[in-house]
């Protein structure tokens, strides 16, 4: 380590900001939601009858079976069922 | 299930490791981790805007989760992630700009003199981590989070004018110790100070 005065070192402190709390959270929150899309995936695969139930209304069957994913997990459930 | 636990801080490995066994908590934990150097890669060297700086931040991080399998030295979890990182940048500028790059290619000069400035940032913070809390946290707030002496004063019950003596000491001693240190900064033994 060469050259560092306070200066510097002062500017590579400003250099590592923490990103927005919001996007911190929500990347913090993949790996339980990726576990839970997967889950309803393997059900619904599994079972003909829940899976009519989530191509018919979504958020109504996740709910009816005491899911409450996030958002983010919704669409790429809605995304999965169509693309099966 | 959760096995991260207060003491000393689990290292990339060991994180690595708990992530791949389903631990959400491990996970968390090195999300938090490397947050920071993913956004600078995304925002400072790749200069993504806010709206597509947050799909890509996001994208990185899925990436992540869907790869730690493919992770060939689980405490080289820094130098995989650049990559992974600077992978979906390029991928987001194709997408975007529909242009043809090689996945080595850098789109612009000054993404790589970016990149080294934040390798080299990430070894300060990594020291700045091991001074004691007060100064930890006092060198964190002003300059990185670009805290007023104000809001600093307020949230660590400190008047005015001790804030600016405490900062000034507190960065001298962090000089001090990276004038200690000539191999400061390599966790993950990628980072060079240069």
């Amino acid at each position: 380590m060469t050259e560092i005065n306070e200066e510097r070192l002062a500017e590579l402190l400003r250099a590592l900001p923490p990103a927005p709390e919001a996007w911190l959270r929500a990347a913090q929150e993949l790996a339980p939601a990726r576990r839970t899309l997967d889950e309803i995936v393997t059900r619904a695969e599994a079972d003909a009858r829940f899976r009519q139930a989530l191509l018919a209304d979504l958020e109504s069957a996740l709910a009816a079976e005491g899911y409450e994913p996030p958002p983010g997990v919704v669409d790429a459930l809605r995304e999965r069922l169509r693309s099966a | 299930m959760s096995t991260v636990t207060s003491g000393s801080p689990p290292s990339d490995a060991q994180l690595v490791a708990r992530c791949r066994a389903g631990d959400d908590d491990a996970w968390r934990v090195l999300v938090e981790r490397f947050s920071r150097y993913v956004y600078a890669i995304v925002v400072q060297a790749f200069r993504f805007r806010e709206h597509d700086a947050e799909d890509v931040y996001q994208d990185v991080f899925i990436r992540m989760y869907e790869r730690l399998d493919q992770l060939r030295e689980d405490d080289a979890v820094r130098p995989w992630l650049a990559q992974l990182t600077r992978r979906v940048c390029l991928d987001r500028l194709r997408a975007g700009a529909r242009i043809e790059l090689a996945d080595d290619e850098m789109p612009y000069v000054e993404t790589e003199d970016a990149l080294d400035r934040i390798d080299e940032a990430v070894a300060v913070h990594e020291l700045l981590a091991t001074l004691p809390e007060h100064c930890r946290e006092i060198l964190d707030r002003f300059f990185a989070r670009d805290e007023s002496y104000r809001t600093i004063g307020e949230a660590l019950e400190l008047p005015p004018g001790t804030i600016a003596s405490r900062i000034s000491r507190c960065l001298a001693k962090l000089r001090e110790e990276l004038e200690g240190r000539s191999d400061v900064g390599q966790p993950s033994g990628e980072q060079v100070m240069r």
